[in-house]
Parts: C-alpha cells; sequence; structure tokens
C-alpha cells in the first residue's frame, strides 16, 4: 500500500513536471517552426516559463459568469484534472513499475477516454456563454466518434496479442507489451496505428481537430469563461492527456518499456533499478518523440473544417478499421 | 468483511444518487447523478469480481447512453424549471402501474433467491476471457441476435431524426 | 460446439482460481489512490486561487464574454438534431465495438468459427451503416 502510494506521488510529480515543461516545448517547437525565438527571458533559454506561467494563472481572480451554473462551473475543471491524473496509473513505465495493473488494462484507459467528454461539455454548458457552449458541444461529438475507430484499432491490437503471446491476460498492456517481444505491432499493424494516432489527436483535442478551442472562431472554446488556476487545470489537463495518449500509443504499438536487442544484452537479468532505469528511459523516450509528433503536426496543419471531421471519422476510419480488423483476424486464421 | 461494507456503502450511496435523480428538478444535476449512480453500480460489480462488467457498465452507460442524455437536455434547453411543473395525466398513470407491475415481478424473481450463494459462484463470470468463451459458443445465436437488434435501432433512430430534420 | 469447451479447460488464463474480491483488493489499491490524489491535486487546483485572490466583483467582468459586445439573446439555445443522431449511433456502435473485446481474447480459441461468428455480427450492422450512409445521415452542411 505505502509503496503504492510513494510510485503514484512519483509517477504523479514525473508527469505534471513533463506536462508542464511539455508547454515549454511546444511554443520553442513552433516558435522554430516560425522563425521566432518563442519564450527565452525567464531563466536560461527560458525554462522557468512553465513555473511563471503557473504563477501568474495562481494570481488571477477567479471570474464566474453572470448566470452560469456555479455548480457545474465548478465541477468541470475538477473532473477534467482528476480523470487525467487517474488515467496516469494505466502506464506502464517499465517490468513493475506500473501504479495500476489491471486485467481489465486497456479497457480502463477506453472508459476514462469515455467519460471525460463531460468535463468538456460541461464547461461548455456551465458557462453560460455562447463560444463556450459552441465548442464544449462539437468537440463532445467529436470526441465520441472518434473514440469508435480508437476502439476498433485497440481490438486489432488485442487480437495480434492473442497470437504473439499465447496464454496472457490480453487485455493487461504488460502482456500486450510483452507480446512485442519479436516485432512491434507498428509494422504488423501500420492501418490500425495511423487510426489509433488520428483518433488520439482528435480525443485530446489537438489540431488539426482542436475544435474544442478553434481560437480564431470560438476564441477559447469551452473554457472561454475560466480564469486562473482554473483555465490552468484544462491546460494541465490538456498536457497530461497529450502524454497519456502517447505512452498508449507506445505501448499498444512500439513496444512501450521495451528496448532494441533486450535478449542479447540479457536485460532479464538485471537488476530491478537497472532494469527499471532501461524501462523507463525508453518508455518516456517514445512517449516523448509522439508527443513531438503532436506538437509537429500541430503547427503543421491547418485545421479541419467541422463537417470534414466528422466526414473522417465516420465515412472513412469507422469501416476502414473495421476492414482492417477483419483482414487481420483473417490471416490470423490462416496463419494459424 | 471489507466486501460486505463496499457492497453496504455502494448500494446505499446507488440507491441516493438514484432518487436524487428523479427528485431533482434541473435535468442537468439529474444526467450527472445518474452518472455516479452508474459508477456506483460499476463498483458493485467490480466487488463480485467482475471487473470486465463494471469496466462496461462505465464505458456504455456513463460514456454513450448518458452522454446522449446530456446531448438531449443541451438541445432541449430545459434549463428552465418552469416547463418541468408537475401535471398528473393518464401516461403517469400508466407509468406508476408498470412501475409497480414491474417491482412485484422483482420480488417474484427473488424469491427463491440466496445472495450469498450466488455471490460465491460469480467469481469466475466476470472475467473477459468467460464471457467471450460462453458468448462465442453457447450463447452464439442471442449473440447474432443482438447485431439485428443494434440494425433495428440504427434504422429507429435515423428515422425518428429525419422526421424532425 | 463440445469440444470448444473442453478446450476451455485447457485455456491457461481461465484454469486459476480467482480469489474473492477482498482478496485480491490491494490490485486495486493503484487506481484508488490515483483517483484520490488526482481528486485531490484537481480540488486544491480549482480552490487557489479563491484562497489567495480576493474577489472584486463588477458588472461588466462577470458578463460573458462575446468579443467585446454586449450579450446577445441566450447562450443556452436548441441545436441541431444532428449530434443527438451522433449520439445515438454512437452507442450503437460502442455496443458492437464492446462485444469485440471478449472475441478477441477468445479469437485463437475459436479458430475459423469465431471469424465467421464476427464478420456476419459485423456484416449485418454494416448494411445498417451503409443505409444510414445512403440516407443522408451522416451529412453535415
Amino acid at each position: 500500500m505505502l509503496e503504492t502510494l510513494i510510485l503514484a506521488l512519483i509517477v504523479l510529480f514525473v508527469m505534471i513536471t513533463l506536462a508542464a515543461y511539455t508547454t515549454y516545448a511546444e511554443r520553442r517547437i513552433c516558435a522554430f517552426m516560425q522563425q521566432r525565438p518563442g519564450p527565452n527571458r525567464v531563466g536560461p533559454f527560458g525554462l522557468l516559463q512553465p513555473a511563471a506561467d503557473g504563477l501568474k494563472l495562481l494570481l488571477k481572480e477567479n471570474i464566474v459568469p453572470a448566470d452560469a451554473n456555479k455548480t457545474i462551473h465548478f465541477i468541470a475543471p475538477v473532473i477534467t484534472v482528476m480523470l487525467a491524473v487517474s488515467a496516469l496509473c494505466i502506464l506502464p513505465f517499465a517490468r513493475g513499475v506500473q501504479v495500476f495493473d489491471a486485467n481489465i488494462g486497456i479497457l480502463f484507459t477506453l472508459a476514462i477516454a469515455s467519460v471525460s467528454v463531460y468535463g468538456i461539455s460541461m464547461a461548455g454548458w456551465a458557462s453560460n456563454s455562447k463560444y463556450a457552449l459552441l465548442g464544449g458541444l462539437r468537440s463532445s461529438a467529436q470526441m465520441i466518434s472518434y473514440e469508435l475507430s480508437m476502439g476498433i484499432s485497440i481490438v486489432s491490437v488485442i487480437l495480434l496479442t492473442n497470437h504473439f503471446y499465447p496464454g496472457a491476460e490480453y487485455l493487461r498492456l504488460t502482456s500486450i507489451v510483452e507480446a512485442q517481444k519479436d516485432v512491434w505491432f507498428i509494422f504488423i499493424n501500420p492501418l490500425g496505428f495511423f487510426i489509433f494516432l488520428v483518433c488520439a489527436f482528435a480525443e485530446t483535442n489537438r489540431a488539426p481537430f482542436d475544435f474544442a478551442e478553434a481560437e480564431q472562431e470560438l476564441v477559447a472554446g469551452f473554457h472561454t469563461e475560466y480564469t486562473g488556476m482554473k483555465f490552468g487545470s484544462f491546460f494541465v489537463g490538456e498536457y497530461m492527456n497529450l502524454w497519456i495518449a502517447s505512452g498508449i500509443i507506445t505501448t499498444l504499438f512500439v513496444g512501450g518499456y521495451r528496448g532494441p536487442f533486450e535478449e542479447m544484452l540479457g536485460v532479464a537479468n538485471w537488476d530491478f533499478i537497472k532494469q527499471t532505469a532501461w524501462g523507463v528511459s525508453w518508455f518516456l523516450g517514445k512517449s516523448a518523440f509522439f508527443v513531438f509528433v503532436f506538437i509537429w503536426v500541430r503547427w503543421t496543419l491547418p485545421r479541419f473544417k467541422y463537417n470534414q471531421l466528422m466526414n473522417i471519422g465516420w465515412r472513412y476510419f469507422l469501416p476502414l478499421s473495421i476492414l482492417n480488423l477483419m483482414v487481420i483476424a483473417l490471416v490470423l486464421n490462416l496463419i494459424q | 468483511m471489507v466486501e460486505t461494507v463496499l457492497f453496504w456503502v455502494l448500494a446505499v450511496l446507488s440507491i441516493a444518487t438514484a432518487l436524487a435523480v428523479i427528485t431533482n428538478r434541473n435535468p442537468m444535476y439529474s444526467v450527472l447523478l445518474l452518472v455516479v449512480n452508474f459508477f456506483c453500480i460499476g463498483g458493485l460489480y467490480l466487488t463480485l469480481n467482475a471487473e470486465f462488467i463494471a469496466v462496461i457498465q462505465i464505458i456504455v452507460y456513463a460514456g454513450a447512453i448518458m452522454v446522449l442524455f446530456l446531448f438531449v437536455v443541451m438541445l432541449l434547453n430545459l434549463g428552465s424549471e418552469k416547463s418541468l411543473e408537475p401535471a398528473f395525466d393518464a401516461k403517469k398513470g400508466l407509468a406508476f402501474l408498470l412501475g409497480l407491475a414491474f417491482l412485484a415481478e422483482m420480488l417474484v424473481a427473488m424469491k427463491d433467491f440466496s445472495a450469498i450463494g450466488s455471490a460465491k459462484e460469480t467469481f469466475e463470470y466476470g472475467k473477459v476471457e468467460k464471457i467471450g468463451l460462453q458468448l462465442m459458443t453457447q450463447y452464439v445465436y442471442p449473440f447474432e441476435m443482438i447485431s439485428v437488434i443494434l440494425l433495428v435501432a440504427l434504422i429507429g433512430a435515423l428515422m425518428i431524426a429525419k422526421k424532425y430534420n | 460446439m463440445k469440444n470448444y469447451f473442453e478446450q476451455y479447460l485447457q485455456n491457461p488464463c481461465l484454469n486459476y482460481n480467482l480469489a474473492p474480491f477482498s482478496k485480491r483488493m490491494q490490485e486495486y489499491y493503484g487506481a484508488f489512490i490515483m483517483i484520490a490524489i488526482g481528486l485531490g491535486l484537481a480540488l486544491i487546483l480549482s480552490n487557489l486561487q479563491n484562497i489567495l485572490i480576493r474577489k472584486r466583483f463588477t458588472e461588466r467582468k462577470v458578463m460573458p464574454y462575446e468579443s467585446g459586445m454586449d450579450p446577445v439573446g441566450t447562450a443556452r439555445d436548441r441545436f441541431s438534431i444532428k449530434f443527438y443522431l451522433i449520439a445515438m449511433l454512437f452507442i450503437l456502435f460502442d455496443i458492437e465495438i464492446i462485444f469485440m473485446y471478449p472475441w478477441a481474447v477468445q479469437y485463437k480459441q475459436l479458430g475459423i468459427f469465431g471469424f465467421i461468428e464476427m464478420f456476419s455480427f459485423v456484416l449485418i450492422l454494416f448494411v445498417g451503416y451503409i443505409y444510414v450512409v445512403k440516407k443522408g445521415g451522416l451529412d453535415w452542411n
């Protein structure tokens, strides 16, 4: 119990720091892409910028708009942060370094993703603002649309786990990682990976799917009417979700905490500290790469139109992911 | 011991939230309380070792069906309480009678029901592997029927939406 | 069909004796702790500024932001039935996907029979999907 508590606190601390520095990284990378310096005044290279931002948000007054539903206006950011933090417990950082090794594994993540619609839509509804309501409604419709293709591509990963790692509990995230001992699932199931990646963009409300915010048309979308640290809560949630999505992609498709040549190096015989360091660095390294991809795409692609977004989700991705699943199922049956 | 405590806490919570759902005047609060209620029921499944059912309860009920309710509440703008003034009509009376009939049915069904024995037997039934095998072998026809029912619901939903479009 | 049950008995992931929940509750401590920490953090984050900063209300400040204009009409307006239809379709397909998980974990044991089962299951729903597309249920304009 105490070990779990300590591990949970360490995970939380690390992930919050990472989330905070992702805001910094995002601004620096975007500045680099737009050929301007970006934040560089607070501390060396602007490295203290996240702390300054946090302090600024903390010192802002809490404003609740007139006629807003105060209770729901208060609950929305609480739900967002709570769900983002709870989703952290499922990430397998290394062999044995996981706060909650559930046998339902990946479904826990899916459950949290499906419930996190509430944070956004409640924030939008409670604010008594047209921008907020539109942002909330649009993004909840978007999130549920892309959840379908996401779920189907997870099923294809489970089929592969079932084939490559017989006898395990196939929904467990550590089983999925161990099933990629010989080959990463991204090479066997590239279409599933692509669908999952795009759905992760949509689920985390990142460009080109950032209809929740869409700053050019909806000011700040569902959190237009939030100030200070409540606004900061949504920000923390968003960047934490970014890391969670990257961590799940890492786990499902690119071998999670497993590095290359593990058999040759004999990693399984190392002591616990060494193994953990090895696993954590691979996991966070791969996740960081995907976080970079998220940022890269955000500052490269323009936003879709809303009807395009719905069309992509329902007309292309849903049939495509079902087709992908059926093809994988058939092939697995034939090679058995 | 732990199970009993958990059961009573979750049972009381779920009944309390269920009552709050139907007594609350603000439909938005009702929706959120119903979500809490589903989480409590999910917890009850968890104490029966039925992790898969518990997580399905949350994904399907809290994550999908309640989102529809949320949309309906947002869509119909039921924010004002005036539109929800209670009025007694035939529909309400019928609903009350049907509710009583359902209660009676449940009581009859539960007459010979021994909670402790069956709780022990369900220890394995919530596992996804067990459900998968039973569903795909013994209950394969009901499983295929589900698909047909979903198809009917799909067409029905489209018809309703088209009618008001 | 009978030999599936025989295979089932040899399925290693089913054959261990599952302890009652109270015996294996420590598996879940991680989730409980993380949810509790998350709730605590969220409450701290959203209450901190109330403690630190005094509120000064002015009428202008609490006005909903509408690009500097006075708000026009109500924000709680009615919305297109499209969103309702999307939510409805989502429920149906979500249920379909949920049934794929128990199938996927038993796929190897079920063999070609499992493929045919799921194929027909998906096919029936796919007919409905095509119907929805043809009827314009997914048109957004």
